[in-house]
């Protein structure tokens, strides 16, 4: 059984209002038993030193991530890590985090991989919380698992390939890097290892949009009119448009993702989590600076 | 080099018994160890309390760090090395890096710190427990603290 759509006028106005909760439906719904409550962050610590009541923690890295192939875990171990936290197919999950969702983002679009019917995030994550006063705990819950279904991965629909996005050169790519990534000049700070990349620069015909850019200052997202000001008006996308996003290793181009996903109503976008770490490195792609 | 990542004996001994305290217990409690190590990192001193721009920052932490490095040269005792860091709260697990540095290093001899093996960081076991890639802003720290404690002996021998 599905939980309400958070009501609230900001919500209701983006295109589709059931993927984000704002902190004062949370706080109604923290003990509703058909929701799962996931922190996920970039820091691995940082649940531990204290989350919301009934979180539990779902680490980008160690759950989400094959252990050996550079991929995300397969349907038998997706479905044994949500079991694991008492996911069922049917439940109503919420995933909220630090730096303005990006990890949470992140995960919410992994669990898109599987399919899973309802996933929300907490509209400015961690710090929204926290910047309300919410209670905060290290008491882990203790769980009772649920068997959730093996469901094959689907990479067909919100994932980009390096072959895919080849293809797809000439048509709208969005490089969520910040400004000095997406012209290169990183590379030639010294004593900086930028996550191993080779080349420097971005994927030709890029547009340059940080994902920051879709966070207000508090770390919520920007209300409707002002993303569509940003991606719609001063980048001319479009939500037919077929779109491509990237950022270093695939997160912050999740968030972006979720931005023009859920929030702006665009119906094809694809992240490219091999981002500038497979394109930065590979052989004969091209490159513009 | 040895394969065993417990292998300890070319390490200095306080970063010895910390590796062995490390990796005696589950990978959950190595987490646990990391926190707790985050939490007692010391504050700054007064004097770089409010000059935290003026030292050092790790870029390649995922979250800022800030370094610095004396070499205390005072009286008859030998010389040793000091170490300062700084790091937000919201940053656990590189306030716990800095925490096994400081516990390991601090105080230690200038040719101690730079006879540190490069991979030390890993012999800890938490590369699985945090993940390797995040075990990179360790394997920096140490890189930047040999760089700085070896700039500071050819400074000495210049003197």
């Amino acid at each position: 059984m599905s939980l309400s759509h958070d009501p609230a006028d900001k919500i209701a106005q983006y295109a589709h209002p059931e993927r984000l909760v704002s902190v004062p439906w949370l706080q109604e719904n923290l003990d509703h038993p058909d929701l799962v409550l996931l922190e996920s962050d970039e820091d691995v610590l940082l649940y531990e030193t204290g989350h919301i009541p009934g979180a539990q923690k779902l680490d980008w890295h160690l759950d989400l991530n094959d252990p050996v192939t550079r991929d995300y875990v397969d349907g038998e171990r997706f479905a044994e890590v949500m079991g694991a936290r008492g996911v069922s197919r049917e439940s109503t999950v919420v995933i909220y985090g630090d730096k303005s969702n990006w990890w949470a983002a992140y995960a919410l679009w992994v669990m898109t991989l599987f399919g899973h019917p309802d996933v929300r995030l907490l509209d400015g994550g961690r710090d929204a919380w926290l910047a309300t006063g919410g209670e905060m705990t290290t008491t882990v819950p203790e769980v009772e698992p649920a068997t959730y279904p093996v469901v094959a991965r689907d990479d067909s629909v919100v994932r980009a390939f390096k072959e895919d996005v080849l293809e797809h050169l000439g048509k709208p790519l969005v490089d969520v890097r910040s400004p000095a990534e997406f012209s290169g000049e990183l590379l030639h700070m010294p004593d900086y290892p930028q996550e191993g990349a080779m080349r420097g620069g971005h994927i030709p015909g890029a547009a340059s949009v940080p994902w920051a850019k879709a966070a207000d200052e508090d770390g919520t997202f920007r209300p409707r009119a002002e993303l569509e000001a940003i991606y719609q008006q001063e980048q001319g996308l479009a939500p037919g448009d077929e779109v491509v996003a990237y950022c270093r290793i695939g997160e912050r181009s999740s968030h972006t993702w979720f931005v023009l996903t859920h929030l702006l109503g665009f119906d094809s976008v694809r992240n490219y989590d091999g981002s500038w770490t497979e394109w930065g490195n590979a052989v004969r792609v091209p490159v513009e600076r | 080099m040895s394969s065993d990542p417990t292998y300890t004996t070319d390490l200095p001994t306080p970063m010895a018994e910390l590796v062995e305290d490390f990796t005696a217990v589950s990978e959950a409690d190595r987490l646990q160890m990391l926190l707790e190590l985050s939490k007692e990192l010391p504050d700054l001193p007064p004097r770089y309390s409010d000059r935290t721009t003026e030292m050092e920052r790790v870029h390649e932490c995922q979250s800022p760090l800030f370094l610095a490095v004396e070499v205390e040269r005072a009286g008859p005792s030998d010389p040793a090395v000091r170490l300062f860091f700084d790091a937000p709260a919201e940053a656990p697990t590189t306030r716990g890096f800095a925490g096994i540095l400081h516990e390991s290093l601090d105080g230690l001899s200038p040719a101690q710190v730079l006879a540190v093996p490069d991979d030390a960081p890993y012999r800890f076991g938490l590369a699985t427990a945090v993940s390797p890639l995040r075990m990179r802003g360790m394997v920096a720290m140490l890189s930047r603290i040999k760089r700085h404690v070896s700039a500071d002996e050819l400074a000495d021998g210049a003197r």
